[in-house]
């Protein structure tokens, strides 16, 4: 029976279980309503809620736990005598997987059948051939007790197979008729609806935490086996960046300083072009465009935002690079040497951040209470001293919280920059420079062929624990800012 | 129910600060003020008095043209202030609302200390030459408004910590600040208590000696203590204007009276 069958019907189990449970709850007072303590669907509910839930986590855990208690049974079973020179118990083992599955294969595609891809007494090469004929990977030499692994291998998984579906289906019924005796008209179904629907929403907040801890904890193990090999103060303080990859020989400079530092500048900028713009836009559309322009401009401004960042570094690399040039560059200051810089990405960045600051303060200017802005009119202010003195003001917590949200998005921006502002690690003042950024240094380090134990790897993840504090404290620092605003004034 | 005030208090025949004739306020297709004639003398109190939604502050934000900061609204006829006609293109609702101060139905200070709430009006009018100048009107306002007392160690504490009969008293505050020739004050005593509530009627009744004062009020009693005019609304209509203790003692319209004496409302 597929997974997909016995989801079915466990859910069928907790329907037909919902109607029981209401029908019987009913019955218990004659179809009186009144006279429950619950109204009759809670009591539907608590079955569907008994039957279904126990059973469907048994079925997650035995999904996660049944391949490795089989993958352990078998591989302990293999003899050190098969474990060729120079090949592991882990190497045999997906060996040993690669034959069930091709059995598997062969079996489905019936060039071979069930007893015999079972039966100990196969021939080697006859087994090879069938699975060939079914179009299956096999070893290039099979051994018997790569055979009689893989055999017992699916043995043990077809007979975990069998075992799940009985015990989940079993777990079901059992959960069913637990809920089902208690349906009468004492019991309170609605509280205990109440606490599990507590309990499930706990379980899915905990899971997102766990999921955040989990990627934390990958992090902080990597980051610490890069600084075992690299020394921690030359990566935090060290002033240049010049990786040579293994194989060439020679020692790699690997300091995050010249990083961290095309980052912010590049964040900045992008900031300098998105926060006055967003704002000023999100101001006109909330307190002076009609609803004619705000019902076109609006969602104009947000298409901005639909835009892959892909096609934004396009217009950097085109579009503004050039540009900036043609003013900058040799012809014009002679600050600029080349399209890929600093101010390219950051421009572009800025653009892209627009709709989002504007989008945001926009929804955070329309909360402020109409009786405020009556109040400060009925005082004969001007609307640009309303929207200054008390508007902004008022509005000040959530528009810090949507800068701060752009900033993190600045941050953590890779496509742009790659595109707009090259990928040279250099520490300059320079806005014209070509400059790079954590991000797009985590990209480069990772693809080509590294192996994942030098320090020119590892460092990637370094990089991107540092990035993770850095956008964590700046996370803290709006948390900061907002709750000591609001003590002030709420 | 009339105590001694009003009566001696009879209205002297004092010179016409508002007059409006024919005035109609539609939001939308409602029609909220139909054909209102009225006209409120300087150095008076003059209060409104109706049921609820019969368009009392309507016609109240139409006096200082508070109703162009909503969209649906439209306001038609003539409503003159010092002879003026304040819907002129030429008036400046921003001036005008200077000179035509208001206080609200509820309570609404800016999220700004007390004292910057004081403040805010005297620093856009620039009617403080400086920092000691400023202390002095943000002082001699929150006396005024009968919470000097309460918030005097706390000036620099935020204006919204305040109790909402504070807040009031406060908004009032801000609102004598400005100095402004005319107070418009919608229900200012729905949110204060008996002792608040007597020292802002005390206020008005200092305050008529400078300003003309419209006060709306659903406290029958209010009305007959506070203003020497009381103007009766129903369904957007004036029903009745005249002299309080006419109106509260000699009524013409029987709906007037019903209203006074508990029957419709
Ligand atoms: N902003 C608005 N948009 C649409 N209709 C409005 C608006 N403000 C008031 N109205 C309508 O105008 C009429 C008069 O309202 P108004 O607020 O002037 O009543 P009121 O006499 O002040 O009542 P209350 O004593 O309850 O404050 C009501 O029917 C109300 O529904
Ligand atoms: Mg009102």
């Amino acid at each position: 029976m597929s997974l997909i069958w016995l989801l079915g019907l466990v859910l069928a189990i907790a329907a037909v279980g919902y109607a029981l449970g209401r029908t019987r709850a009913l019955s218990s007072t004659n179809g009186d309503i009144r006279k429950l303590h619950s109204l009759p669907s809670y009591y539907g509910a608590n079955v569907a809620l008994k039957s279904a839930i126990p059973a469907l986590l048994v079925l997650v855990v035995w999904l996660v736990a049944q391949p490795l208690i089989v993958s352990g049974v078998v591989s302990s079973d293999i003899p050190d005598s098969a474990i060729p020179e120079g090949s592991s118990r882990g190497l045999v083992m997906s060996e040993v997987k690669r034959v069930a599955a091709g059995l598997d294969g062969a079996v489905a595609a019936g060039t071979m059948s069930a007893s015999y891809a079972a039966s100990a007494q196969a021939d080697m090469d006859d087994v090879t051939k069938r699975m060939r004929d079914a179009q299956q990977i096999t070893p290039e030499a099979l051994t018997p007790e790569i055979l009689t692994a893989g055999q017992r291998f699916r043995a043990m998984v077809a007979q975990g197979k069998w075992a799940m579906t009985a015990v989940v289906l079993a777990l079901a019924v059992a959960g069913a008729f637990w809920g089902l005796r208690e349906s009468h008209a004492e019991f309170r179904a609605r509280n205990t609806v109440e606490r599990v629907t507590k309990v499930l929403l706990i379980a899915a907040a905990s899971l997102a935490i766990l999921t955040t801890v989990g990627i934390v904890l990958s992090l902080v193990f990597n980051t610490y086996e890069f600084f075992t090999m690299y020394p921690p103060l030359e990566f935090f303080f060290g002033t240049t960046w010049a990786p040579s990859f293994s194989g060439r020989g020679g020692s790699s400079e690997l300091g995050i300083v010249p990083l961290l530092w095309g980052t912010f500048y590049i964040s900045i900028v992008a900031l300098a072009v998105a926060v006055p713009i967003g704002l000023f836009s999100a101001i006109y559309l909330s307190e002076y465009a009609g609803p004619k322009v705000r019902a076109i401009a609006k969602p104009l401004l947000e298409v901005l935002a639909g835009i892959p960042t892909i096609v934004y570094g396009l217009f950097a690399l085109l579009t503004v690079g050039p540009l900036l040039v043609s003013i900058f560059g040799k012809d014009g200051f002679g600050w600029m040497q080349s399209g890929t810089a600093v101010m390219t990405a950051g421009i572009v960045m800025g653009i892209m951040l627009i709709p989002f600051v504007s989008s945001l303060s926009d929804d955070i200017i329309n909360a402020v209470p109409q009786s405020l802005r009556d109040g400060s009119y009925g005082l004969g202010a001007t609307k640009s001293e309303t929207i200054k003195q008390v508007v902004l003001p008022a509005a000040l917590p959530g528009i810090v919280g949507a800068i701060l949200l752009a900033a993190s998005r600045a941050i953590g921006e890779t496509m742009i920059v790659v595109l707009g502002a090259g990928a040279a690690a250099r520490l300059s003042l320079n806005p014209f420079e070509a400059m790079t950024t954590v991000t797009a240094k985590i990209v480069s380090q990772l693809t080509g062929d590294t192996d994942f134990s030098s320090p020119e790897m590892l460092v990637a993840f370094a990089l991107g624990m540092t990035l993770f504090v850095v956008t964590l404290g700046l996370n803290i620092f709006a948390l900061y800012i907002v709750r000591k605003y609001r003590e002030q004034y709420e | 129910m009339y105590d001694a005030r009003h009566t001696e208090a009879q209205v002297d025949q004092t010179e016409t600060k508002i007059s409006a004739k024919g005035v109609q306020v539609y939001y939308g297709d409602t029609h909220a003020i139909k054909d209102v004639d009225v006209e409120i003398a300087d150095k008076t109190v003059t209060a409104f008095i109706g049921p609820s939604g019969c368009g009392k502050s309507t016609f109240l934000r139409c006096l200082n043209r508070m109703n162009d900061t909503i969209d649906i609204c439209r306001v038609q006829g003539d409503i003159l202030i010092d002879g003026e006609d304040i819907y002129d293109r030429r008036v400046d609702p921003v001036q005008l609302r200077a000179k035509v101060g208001m206080v609200f139905q509820k309570p609404n200070p800016f999220p700004k200390s007390i004292y910057d709430n004081i403040a805010y009006g005297p620093r856009i009018h620039g009617l403080a030459k400086n920092k000691a100048d400023l202390d002095v009107i943000v002082e001699k306002s929150l006396r005024r408004g009968a919470i000097w007392n309460e918030v005097k160690d706390r000036l620099h504490a935020p204006g919204t910590g305040l109790s909402g009969g504070q807040q009031q008293r406060l908004c009032i505050a801000r609102a004598i600040a400005t100095e402004p020739e005319v107070l418009l004050m919608d229900e200012p005593c729905s949110a204060l208590d008996p002792i608040a509530t007597a020292q802002v009627e005390e206020l008005i009744d200092e305050l008529r000696l400078d300003y003309s004062v419209v006060i709306v009020t659903h406290s029958m009693q209010q009305a007959a203590r506070v203003s020497q005019k009381t103007a009766f609304f129903h369904l957007g209509n004036l029903v009745e204007f005249d002299d309080t203790t006419k109106i509260f003692t000699n009524p013409e319209d029987p709906r007037t009276e019903s209203y006074i004496t508990g029957r419709i409302g």
